[in-house]
């Protein structure tokens, strides 16, 4: 296969319109499965979270989860949705092992939820409002594992294992409708708007979604419009996105390909492309099969759901604090500016640092210590912040440590280094360094003392009131107790033996 | 019934019973196609005459018991234990159900 040619993104936007769609997928985290009771943890030995509803095994019947159900109305009420009345479950019919009844349990023409909207900020502060067109209930399929062949794909492989255990866990899928009008922005705007269905949905406490561990999986739909023709082009989906920044390259990527296929006067195939982690390119898979192909038809083993609206006003009460709210709340209660907010927001830092206020640290410490040492820590790592091996209530004792005098700020530094290297809690990681701050004064004493004898001229100067010149000597002490001395304290002893 | 095919729709072509044949992956001989088309047809006819007597306002049955909302709590109930899930497979390794080399598609 040759490679596609690839246009410039910027002369990409100049003649072209990008058209956006995202389908976000969430696997819920209720104790258990869709349609049965089995476990849905992630990460247990194959084949252990399974039963015959879950194995497709003749004469199981699947009964909806409750807490699924409500979860999936929640989520909808959060995303400003209408809660439909009465829908009912449909057979999506496909032949693929991942799922060992031959079809997936799914919603098709009358979804729980529909029109709602979610307002996205940009890192600018710019608002763009994403309209939902549904979210609907479904399973999660099981996993395959491709043997044989040299790449671990399909293609070429001999056999295939499969792995049942996620095979019926709830999963919401979330789908937009067509996003116009971004223009370049296009890549940034899809990023925001995962970002900020990601968090919508934690603050709601109904799926851990992370994107790392696929239980928050995103496709990207993407189609071009010569600019002004208001013409709809081909899209392609794009599936394997599985983080923030790979949503934001995929969209960056499919535009160029697009434009490529367009300039050369080609058509765009419509198909399921696969997003290449390593280099950020897509690869095609197969040829989207049209919704005709999979046959829907309702689901004859479940019964419909039609909740109550007082179920769903009693549902809406029990929705938190949403994170817009929660912002607005923040911003005043730490009296941040708005980029202050934004800076803090665009670094994934937050959450992090509301919890170490929570945990007793003043919100200015906890925010400079998180969007600046913590942040360049996690970079150099290549981690994202919250996966730095440091909680919110070691912070918390690391700032408490400082502000009772105990730590100066570059002590500070090498407990949390400490901590980052799991060396156990601050506390430990002073006593292991012998990190505190030296302020015995016995100590102190000898080698204020040692300093001054070591620079006579200075102590002189010292002593003939140049108490400016004791600079020189709070330097040398601080390098012989290898930084851990009481600066201040080092002064006015300096000043009390020279008797200035 | 009429032997005659159903007003609407025309009759099923032969490309359409092997495009049905391929989704349920069967393997479909050239002269079966022929065989099939006819008894579809024969049997969407029939289907159709309903179609005749249902007026706009009533809407397809698909459960016949007027049920509705019927949950279970999210509660774990045993699952099966590996060597049971595997039981019956044809082919097992590594704890995993086997299952020949998938053709032509990916997701």
């Amino acid at each position: 296969m040759t490679a596609p040619t690839l246009v410039d993104f910027d002369d990409v936007v100049d003649r072209y319109d990008p058209v956006l769609g995202l389908e976000v997928h969430v696997e819920l985290s209720t104790n258990t499965k869709m349609f049965c009771g089995c476990p849905t943890a992630f990460g247990a030995e194959p084949n252990t979270q399974v039963c015959p509803t879950c194995l497709g095994l003749p004469g199981a019947l699947p009964v909806v989860n409750r807490t699924a159900v409500e979860s999936a109305i929640r989520i909808g009420l959060a995303l400003n949705c209408d809660i439909a009345p009465w829908g009912r479950f449909a057979r999506k019919n496909y032949f693929y092992p991942d799922m060992p009844k031959n079809f997936q349990t799914s919603q098709y023409d009358e979804p729980i939820a529909v029109n709602g909207h979610l307002d996205v900020t940009l890192e600018d502060g710019t608002v763009v409002r994403v309209e939902i067109e549904r979210a609907h209930m479904e399973e999660d399929t099981g996993k395959s594992l491709h043997v044989g062949g040299a790449t671990g794909r399909i293609h070429g492989a001999e056999y295939s294992l499969l792995d049942y255990n996620r095979a019926g866990v709830p999963l919401i899928e979330i789908v937009t409708k067509m996003i116009p009008d971004t223009g370049g922005r296009a890549p940034e705007v899809a990023r925001a708007y995962v970002t900020a269905l990601r968090d919508l949905i934690r603050s709601l406490g109904v799926s851990d979604v992370r994107m790392d561990q696929g239980s928050m999986r995103c496709d990207v739909n993407l189609s071009l419009s010569p600019k002004g023709s208001g013409i709809l082009g081909t899209r392609s989906e794009t599936k394997n996105v599985n983080s923030l920044r790979s949503v934001e390259r995929a969209v960056r990527y499919e535009m160029s390909r697009h434009a490529g296929v367009l300039d050369a006067g080609e058509k765009v195939v419509q198909e399921t492309r696969h997003f290449q982690e390593d280099t950020a390119t897509t690869r095609s898979g197969r040829i989207k099969e049209t919704s005709e192909d999979y046959r829907y038809f309702p689901e004859p083993d479940l019964v419909p759901i039609a909740p109550s609206a007082e179920w769903v006003e009693e549902l809406r009460g029990t929705l938190p604090e949403l994170p817009w709210e929660r912002r607005a709340r923040i911003q005043q209660e730490w009296n941040l500016s708005d980029a202050e907010l934004r800076d803090l927001v665009n670094a994934d830092a937050l959450d992090l640092v509301a919890a170490t206020v929570d945990a007793g640290a003043p919100s200015g410490d906890a925010r400079s210590w998180w969007v600046s040492y913590l942040s360049q820590q996690a970079n150099t790592r290549g981690v994202t912040l919250d996966a730095l091996p440091i909680t919110p209530a070691q912070l918390a004792r690391v700032i408490e440590l400082v502000t009772t005098g105990e730590l100066n700020n570059k002590l500070a530094r090498q407990v949390v280094d400490g901590v980052l290297e799991g060396e156990g809690e601050p506390d430990e990681v002073v006593a292991k360094r012998g990190l505190a701050v030296v302020s015995d004064d016995g100590a102190l004493i000898a080698a204020v003392d040692e300093a001054l004898a070591a620079q006579p001229d200075v102590a002189e100067k010292i002593r003939g009131g140049k108490v400016a010149a004791a600079g020189a000597i709070v330097g040398a002490v601080m390098k012989a107790t290898k930084g851990q001395a009481d600066a201040k304290r080092v002064r006015e002893l300096i000043i009390e033996r020279c008797g200035a | 019934m009429s032997p005659e095919s159903p007003s609407s729709g025309g009759a099923i072509t032969r490309d359409e019973v092997a495009h049905l044949a391929r989704l349920a992956r069967l393997a479909v001989t050239d002269d079966e196609l022929g065989v099939f088309a006819g008894q579809l047809d024969v049997i969407l006819g029939a289907v159709a005459r309903v179609g005749e007597v249902a007026a706009d306002d009533i809407p397809p049955t698909s459960h016949s018991v007027p049920l509705e909302n019927v949950f279970r709590p999210d509660e774990l109930r045993p699952s099966l234990t590996q060597e049971q899930a595997l039981s019956g497979a044809p082919a097992a390794e590594d704890g995993r159900f086997r299952v020949p080399q998938i053709l032509g598609e990916e997701q």
